[in-house]
């Protein structure tokens, strides 16, 4: 029997209208999904979709709002993508946020009078320090050993919320925080100004200058592209001569540094203190950022003002009873889909006659 | 203290709070067996979980949510095969994604289950006169049910594994999926099949979190479980003993944190709460750099299977 079917075909080159009409059609699919899913159970899936989009995009307040979710993103965004770019999957970018937090919230616990030119430098080197170092823990078994990156950065992002919530609830808390887990707030010297007076801050800057320099670095530098060939080939770059362990330890130490930028950002020019639950996986949410991206930095910024409105939108629509875990949902769903769609970027669909298969059986 | 009243109970307890890691490494060491890494076990766990326990308060029976984790986790499991067997997508990234759509999805279908009671979660029944036996009988024998199957599953997988046919092609499918394709198997199928097995298995896993162990439902109760899963499929080699061996070992890091709380040690509950983790990752380096890297991983495990590029 003549029985017709799809095949498979991988494309010579990645076909340049899909790189980026997948991203968009991945987006529309999953709310779509999303809401055949708000129908089964219950919800006017207009009502919800317009409350997030409004709330998130429609109003001063609600882009700025946006934005404020956008700076960690991009931040965290673009570390985890150095990382992937070598084919390192760092997914501890939420621990080494909170590091970042943590040695950031050190320097003005400790001495609160510094100058705004010292403390500010400070708490960046800090955060980013504590960041990298976070992650070059697990960069250096897997140097070694190969030990599976993926589970220790991982773990390690429970021990680092720990670590923080036992400084927040312990040593570090208020004493006149009323017993709440916080400590105490940061003199006017640790904040980052924020822009106009807006909750926007500048931690923005450094999210924009670091996409820039990681783009110039991925497209022009040595290193950038030595880093692609890891990526792709370890065994091409080892017969390049490229120093595989030590870019490892290095690529993992900047990823991990990007992420306690974020940290470091998110508690001086958001909270103004250190406290219990500073991120609500905002390094999670960057690994989907990062690949919707396809690890391009400035395509990162962009993606990143999108999914921090689909957190703000998850806020939102709380106060119609609809659980936030609704934009987490998609989130994932939006991955599903890119994922999916990247075999039409790779592979040509093709309509072809199973006869011969029929035959050689 | 004497060992009745300190050992005794810390090793039931390990037994018990291994027992959700040993189902949840069990559902993925078949599935890499078969070649596939599924990532996702945390997102799997979280969704078997909450389906079981929304059919338990629902029907008013363990069982029927027993398989409605099942089915739920398969379900879900399903999405991964889709996208790496058939699309071939990238095996890590969409077991990400799939742990992060179970997080939003569980979190979405339980909220109005927190703080709910299940009328009959799954209870303790003494295994007759094995559970009489000194010391041996209260460590393993006067537990759930779902505890007695988990040991009849890790022998029954055990055998299937090294003493059967398919269980030989399931790991030949994991080794050389090119070699089996030869052989006139159909890798495609077979690897969906045991994905699917893989995730009913986290299912179960999740499932035992909200009927038995805890029994509730709490937004992320997993706490990571899913992923030390993972870890212990890697301590493990890949053999179901050892990973009866392992679930223990880290259900007794978790039972032991509490234990020591209850005996008024002035340990700080986070650092204790940290434990399970960092005994991961240094039991996880541990096993790594003795094995030297060399790991006896299955040899196609993570490769997306092209009969083109035989």
């Amino acid at each position: 029997m003549n029985r017709l079917t799809f095949k498979l075909e991988k494309r010579l080159t990645p076909s340049p209208v899909m790189v980026f009409i997948i991203p968009l059609i991945s987006v529309l699919l999953a709310l779509l999904l999303g809401g055949i899913f708000l129908v089964l159970t219950g919800e006017n899936p207009l009502t919800v979709y317009s409350l997030m989009f409004v709330d998130s995009l429609g109003s001063k307040y609600g882009l700025t709002e946006t934005m404020v979710k956008a700076i960690p993103l991009m931040l965290t965004s673009l570390g985890v993508s150095l990382a992937f770019k070598m084919k390192l999957w760092n997914i501890g970018a939420e621990g080494q946020l909170y590091m970042g937090a943590m040695a950031a919230t050190w320097l003005p616990l400790t001495f609160p009078a510094l100058p705004i030119y010292l403390m500010l430098p400070g708490m960046i080197i800090l955060g980013m320090i504590a960041g990298g170092l976070w992650a070059l823990l697990t960069a250096i078994p897997r140097a070694i050993w190969k030990v599976n990156e993926i589970i220790t950065t991982l773990m390690l992002n429970y021990v680092a919320i720990l670590w923080v919530d036992f400084l927040v609830y312990g040593p570090w808390r208020d004493p006149e925080g009323s017993n709440f887990p916080i400590t105490a707030s940061f003199a006017e010297a640790a904040r980052l100004p924020g822009l106009g007076d807006s909750r926007v801050h500048t931690g923005l800057f450094f999210a924009l200058a670091l996409a820039v320099i990681l783009a110039i670095v991925f497209k022009y530098s040595r290193w950038g592209y030595s880093i692609n060939v890891i990526g792709s080939s370890e065994r091409a770059a080892r017969y390049a001569g490229m120093n595989i362990k030590r870019n490892i330890l290095l690529v993992m130490f900047l990823s991990g540094a990007i992420s306690g930028l974020a940290g470091m950002a998110e508690v001086s020019g958001i909270i103004g203190k250190l406290q219990h639950g500073i991120s609500p996986g905002y390094g999670y949410t960057a690994i989907i950022v990062a690949w919707l991206s396809k690890l391009n930095p400035l395509a990162i910024l962009i993606v990143s003002v999108l999914f921090g409105a689909l957190q703000v939108g998850g806020y939102a629509v709380q106060v119609e009873g609809v659980p936030a875990a609704v934009a987490t949902m998609l989130q994932g769903a939006i991955l599903f889909f890119v994922l999916g769609g990247e075999v039409l970027t790779n592979y040509r669909l093709k309509l072809v006659s199973q006869k011969g298969e029929e035959l050689s059986k | 203290m004497s060992i009745q009243e300190f050992l005794i109970p810390l090793l039931a307890a390990s037994v018990i709070a291994g027992t959700p890691i040993l189902y949840a490494a069990l559902g993925e060491l078949i599935t890499e067996r078969a070649g596939i890494i599924n990532l996702g076990v945390e997102g799997i766990m979280l969704i078997g979980a909450v389906s079981g326990f929304m059919m338990a308060v629902t029907t008013g029976s363990p069982w029927l949510g027993l398989l409605a984790s099942m089915l739920a986790g398969g379900a879900v499991a399903l999405i991964h095969a889709f996208l790496t067997i058939t699309l071939r997508a990238n095996q890590v990234v969409s077991g990400l994604a799939l742990t992060i759509f179970g997080t939003g999805l569980s979190g979405y279908l339980g909220k109005a289950y927190i703080g709910i009671p299940v009328e009959k979660p799954f209870g303790i029944i003494p295994l007759g006169p094995l559970a009489d036996i000194p010391y041996i009988g209260p460590i393993f024998f006067q537990h759930d049910a779902l505890v007695y199957i988990s040991y009849v599953l890790v022998v029954i997988i055990w055998y299937f594994m090294f003493h059967t046919r398919p269980g030989l092609n399931l790991r030949a499918l994991g080794e050389n999926p090119a070699a089996m394709d030869a052989l006139g198997l159909n890798v495609f199928y077979l690897r969906y099949i045991y994905v699917m097995a893989g995730g009913a298995l986290g299912g179960i896993g999740g499932a035992y979190l909200s009927l038995a162990y805890a029994p509730s439902w709490l937004e992320n109760m997993t706490a990571g479980r899913g992923w030390i899963a993972v870890a212990l499929v890697i301590f493990a080699l890949w053999n179901p003993w050892r990973a009866l061996m392992g679930a223990y070992l880290f259900g007794g890091i978790d039972a032991l944190g509490f234990r020591l709380q209850v005996l008024g040690y002035q340990i700080s509950p986070f650092f204790l709460q940290m434990l399970p983790y960092l005994f991961t990752v240094i039991i996880l380096v541990f096993v790594v750099a003795r094995q030297k890297g060399r790991l006896t991983a299955p040899g196609a495990l993570g490769l997306s299977y092209d009969r083109e590029e035989r």
